[in-house]
C-alpha cells in the first residue's frame, strides 16, 4: 500500500512539473510570436517600429495598384484618413481588388514602405475582416450597412 | 408552402427532443421501462422530422425556391446540381440543420443499438434530447433556414466561390459527423454518472466505444479533406495554416484521439474510468468551443458565416451549462465509480496514460495559441494575432516526442510489461529509424535538424507497426487497426516534413513562349485561352512541363470569374507523380497577354492526406471489428438487473 501511494504522490508531482512546463513554454511562445494589427493611421502615428513583423489592414486604394519588375505589385493600403504604401512580391489573391478590404503581412522598411509577404484579401463581398471595419470606424469612415 | 413544411417539422422535432430528454431521463431509474420505450420511440421521431427538414430545404435548394430568403442568399439557378446540394451547409442557417440531423442520427443509432443496456441507452437518449432541444430552439430562434422572403427575387445571389468544389462539399459533412459523434459519447459518460448502479455505469467505455471511435474517424477524415482543400483551392500551397477555424477543429481530435486510447485501458483493465468521462466531457466541450469560434463571428474566414452577436451569446450560455452541468454531475457522482484496476509503471497503461499527458498538453497549446488573441481583443480591444512559429515552439516537440512513444504502447503487455522484451523486438524499427535519418542526412539538401528527426520517427512509427503486424499475423482484422492507424501518422509525418523542408518556389512573370523553372521542372508557357464553365468564365492557362526538351504533361491553372457572385477564384493545377506535386497558380494579367505565374515543388506532399487516408482506414478497421462481434458480458447483465428490479 505504501508504495502504492508513493507512486502515485511521484505522478502526481510529475505531472504536476509538466504542466508547469507545458504552461511555461505556451507563456514564452505567446509573448514572442505574436503580431499586432495595425491600420494605416496607426503607423502614421508612429505606432510601428521599423523591421517589427505586424498586420496592416484597411481598403486597397483606387488607383493606386501598380505593377513593378517581375511579379512585384506596388499599392497603397488606406483607411480613409491616412494611408500606407506597400510592396509585394508574390501572386496576389483572386479577391484583391482596388476599393477592397485587405489585410497583409510583413515590415516597414527604412523608405516607410510597407514591405508585405503575405496579401490576403477578403473572401467575398459580404464579409469585411472584422479588423478592416474596425480600422475603418476608428478613422471614422464606416456606416453601417456600407459593405 | 414547402417552406412552412420544413418549420413546421422543426417544430415537431423540438417537442419529440424534449419529450425524448424527459423520458430517456426517466428511464434511467430501473422501473420505468415504459419511459425507456418511449424515449426509443422520440429518438426515431426525431429523427424522421429533423430528416424532413432537411429535404425539405434540399428541395428548395435544388429547384431554386428564392422565396426562401437563404436559398435565394446562397444559391443561383446556374449552379452546378452537386453545389446547389452543398449549399445546404454551405451557409450558417442550413449547417446547423445539418448539425442536428447528424445528431438525431446518431441517437437514433445510439436508440437502435442499446448498447450497454436498456438503462445506459435511456440515460444516454435523455442526454442527446437535451442536446437537440438546445440546438433546435438555437435554430428557430435565432438561425431560422426557413424565413420567407417577399416579393421573391428572380435570381439567387450565389454560393462563394470558394466553397464550389467537391473537397468542401463533403468537409463539413465530415467533421460534423465527428463533432456530434462526441457529442454522442458526451452522452454515454453523463448516463454512466446518472445511472446510479455502479454494474451498469462502469460498462460505458464498452457500450460508447463504437461512437468514439465513429467520431474519430470522421474528425480524421474530415480534417484531411479540409487541409487538401486549402491545399489546392487556396493557390499558396500551404495545407494547414494555424487558422483558428482549422484548430477548431484540431483540438477535438486531439481530445477525441486521447480518448480513443484512455477508453481503450478502461475498457480493457478498468484503468482510468473517470479520466476517460472526463475527456468525454472535454471533447465535447471543444467541439462546443469550435462551433463558437466558426459560428459566432468571432472570427473571419470562409467559415465564418455569421455575424450574428445573440448566436455566439445562445452558444456561449450553450456551453456553459452543458460543460458546466456535466461537470457538476461529475464531482457530484465520480467519487462513487469503482476505482481503476492498478498496473505497474511499465504496462500498456502507462504508454496510453502518458498518450494522453502528451494529447492534453498538444490541446492546452492550441487552446491558448487560439483564444489568447481572443481574449486579449475582447478586454482591450488590441488585435493580435498568434502564427506558425508560436505552434512551431510549442505544439510541434510535445507531438513529436508523442511519437517517440507510439511504438512502445501496442507492444508492452496490459498491467504489467517487459521493457526489455519490448526493447528487443523493436530493434528493427530503431533500425529503420537510423536508416532514414542517415539517407535523409546524406542523400538530401537542404540539410535540417527538423527534417532530419521527422523522418527519423516516421520510420520509428512505420518500422515499429510493420513488426506489430508482423507479430499479429493470422489474427483478426481488427488486431491491425492501431498498426496501420500509426503507420499513417508516420506517413502524414513524412509528408508534412518532406512538403516543408525540401520545397522550391519560383515566382515569375511569363509572356507566351516562354519557360521558367522550378525545383527539376521546366514548364513552358503556351498562352492563356477564354474557357466558359457551367457557372463562370475561366482564363485557362496552358503550361507544358519540357522534359529534356520535349513536351511532357500539361498543367492547366485557371482563374476563374463567377458573375452571379461577382466574384473571382483562382483553380490551381497540381501535377503530381504520387511522391512529388508540382504545383502552378496562374496569377493576375499584365500588359500585352503576359501573367504572372506561381510554381511550386512539394516533394512528398501527398503523403500528408495518405497518412490521413490510412489513419481513418485504421480506425474503420477496428470499428468494424466492434460492430460484428457482439459484447458478450454487456448484454445479459442488464435485462437480468432490470428483471431484478421490477
Amino acid at each position: 500500500m505504501n508504495t502504492k501511494k508513493k507512486r502515485r504522490l511521484a505522478f502526481a508531482a510529475a505531472l504536476l512539473l509538466a504542466g508547469a512546463a507545458v504552461a511555461g513554454v505556451v507563456v514564452y511562445g505567446l509573448g514572442q510570436n505574436t503580431m499586432y494589427f495595425r491600420s494605416p493611421s496607426d503607423v502614421a502615428a508612429r505606432m510601428v517600429g521599423e523591421g517589427v513583423a505586424f498586420r496592416l489592414g484597411g481598403l486597397v486604394e483606387k488607383g493606386s495598384v501598380q505593377h513593378g519588375a517581375g511579379a512585384n505589385v506596388h499599392f497603397r493600403v488606406t483607411d480613409g484618413k491616412s494611408s500606407v504604401p506597400a510592396d509585394f512580391n508574390g501572386v496576389l489573391p483572386a479577391l484583391f481588388r482596388e476599393g477592397q478590404g485587405v489585410v497583409a503581412t510583413g515590415r516597414m522598411d527604412s523608405q516607410g514602405t510597407f514591405v508585405a509577404n503575405e496579401v490576403l484579401a477578403k473572401h467575398d463581398e459580404k464579409y469585411m475582416p472584422p479588423e478592416v471595419v474596425d480600422a475603418l470606424k476608428r478613422s471614422g469612415r464606416w456606416q453601417e450597412g456600407s459593405r | 408552402m414547402i417552406g412552412e413544411l420544413g418549420q413546421v417539422s422543426l417544430c415537431f422535432a423540438l417537442a419529440l427532443s424534449l419529450v425524448m430528454a424527459a423520458s430517456g431521463l426517466m428511464g434511467a431509474a430501473a422501473p420505468a421501462s415504459v419511459a425507456r420505450r418511449v424515449a426509443t420511440s422520440s429518438a426515431m421521431g426525431l429523427l424522421v422530422f429533423v430528416a424532413l427538414a432537411f429535404g425539405v430545404l434540399t428541395y428548395a435548394f435544388v429547384v431554386s425556391d428564392f422565396s426562401v430568403a437563404l436559398v435565394a442568399n446562397n444559391s443561383h439557378t446556374l449552379k452546378p446540381l452537386v453545389y446547389k446540394i452543398s449549399g445546404v451547409w454551405g451557409n450558417h442557417e442550413g449547417s446547423m440543420l445539418l448539425w442536428v440531423l447528424v445528431l438525431a442520427l446518431y441517437a437514433a443509432m445510439v436508440a437502435g443499438l442499446k448498447r450497454g443496456g436498456e438503462r445506459l441507452t435511456s440515460a444516454a437518449l435523455g442526454v442527446q434530447g437535451l442536446i437537440a432541444a438546445a440546438f433546435l430552439l438555437f435554430i428557430l430562434f435565432t438561425s431560422n433556414p426557413f424565413l420567407r422572403l417577399d416579393p421573391t427575387p428572380f435570381e439567387g445571389a450565389g454560393l462563394t466561390p470558394l466553397l464550389q468544389d467537391p473537397g468542401l462539399a463533403m468537409h463539413p459533412p465530415m467533421l460534423y459527423v465527428g463533432y456530434v459523434g462526441l457529442s454522442a459519447c458526451f452522452s454515454y459518460a453523463a448516463a454512466a454518472l446518472l445511472v446510479r448502479e455502479a454494474a451498469i455505469a462502469n460498462n460505458w467505455a464498452r457500450a460508447a466505444r463504437p461512437l468514439i471511435l465513429m467520431a474519430w474517424i470522421a474528425l480524421t477524415a474530415g480534417i484531411a479533406l479540409g487541409s487538401w482543400w486549402a491545399y489546392y483551392e487556396l493557390g499558396w500551397g500551404g495545407f494547414w495554416g494555424w487558422d483558428p477555424v482549422e484548430n477548431a477543429s484540431l483540438m477535438p481530435w486531439l481530445i477525441a484521439t486521447a480518448l480513443l486510447h484512455s477508453a481503450l485501458a478502461t475498457e480493457k483493465s478498468g484503468a482510468f474510468r473517470t479520466w476517460s468521462l472526463l475527456l468525454s466531457i472535454a471533447g465535447f466541450s471543444m467541439s462546443l468551443i469550435g462551433t463558437l469560434l466558426v459560428r459566432s463571428g468571432l472570427i473571419t474566414s470562409v467559415h465564418a458565416f455569421a455575424n450574428d452577436p445573440t448566436r455566439g451569446l445562445f452558444i456561449m450560455v450553450l456551453i456553459f451549462f452543458a460543460v458546466g452541468g456535466a461537470l457538476a454531475l461529475f464531482a457530484w457522482r465520480a467519487p462513487g465509480l469503482r476505482v481503476g484496476a492498478a498496473f505497474a509503471p511499465v504496462s500498456r497503461e502507462t504508454t496510453l496514460l502518458l498518450n494522453n499527458v502528451f494529447l492534453v498538453a498538444a490541446c492546452a497549446c492550441v487552446f491558448a495559441g487560439t483564444l489568447y488573441p481572443m481574449v486579449l481583443d475582447a478586454l482591450g480591444g488590441t488585435k493580435i494575432s498568434v502564427g506558425p512559429p508560436y505552434y512551431a515552439l510549442t505544439f510541434a516537440p510535445i507531438f513529436l516526442a508523442l511519437m517517440v512513444l507510439v511504438p512502445f504502447g501496442p507492444q508492452l503487455a496490459w498491467k504489467r510489461g517487459d521493457l526489455r522484451a519490448t526493447l528487443r523486438a523493436l530493434y528493427p524499427a530503431l533500425g529503420l529509424a537510423a536508416i532514414a535519418a542517415v539517407v535523409v542526412l546524406a542523400l538530401v539538401s537542404p540539410r535540417g535538424v527538423a527534417a532530419t528527426s521527422a523522418f527519423a520517427v516516421a520510420g520509428w512509427l512505420i518500422g515499429a507497426s510493420l513488426i506489430d503486424i508482423r507479430r499479429r499475423k493470422g489474427a483478426r482484422a481488427s488486431a491491425f487497426a492501431a498498426a496501420l492507424a500509426h503507420a499513417g501518422l508516420g506517413i502524414t509525418l513524412m509528408g508534412v516534413a518532406g512538403s516543408t523542408a525540401w520545397r522550391s518556389e519560383a515566382l515569375t512573370v511569363l509572356a507566351p513562349g516562354q519557360t521558367m523553372t522550378v525545383g527539376p521542372y521546366t514548364l513552358r508557357f503556351d498562352g492563356v485561352t477564354r474557357e466558359k464553365g457551367p457557372n463562370y468564365i475561366a482564363d485557362r492557362g496552358h503550361f507544358v512541363i519540357m522534359d529534356a526538351g520535349k513536351p511532357g504533361a500539361t498543367l492547366l491553372p485557371e482563374h476563374r470569374f463567377f458573375p452571379a457572385e461577382g466574384q473571382d477564384k483562382n483553380d490551381t493545377a497540381i501535377h503530381t507523380t504520387g511522391l512529388r506535386d508540382l504545383y502552378l497558380a496562374l496569377g493576375d494579367n499584365r500588359d500585352g497577354g503576359r501573367f504572372a505565374v506561381r510554381a511550386h515543388v512539394f516533394p512528398l506532399a501527398p503523403l500528408i492526406w495518405l497518412g490521413g487516408l490510412v489513419m481513418a482506414l485504421g480506425g474503420l478497421l477496428s470499428l468494424w471489428g466492434r460492430l460484428r462481434v457482439r459484447e458478450p458480458e454487456a448484454q445479459p447483465a442488464a435485462p437480468a438487473m432490470a428483471q431484478a428490479a421490477e
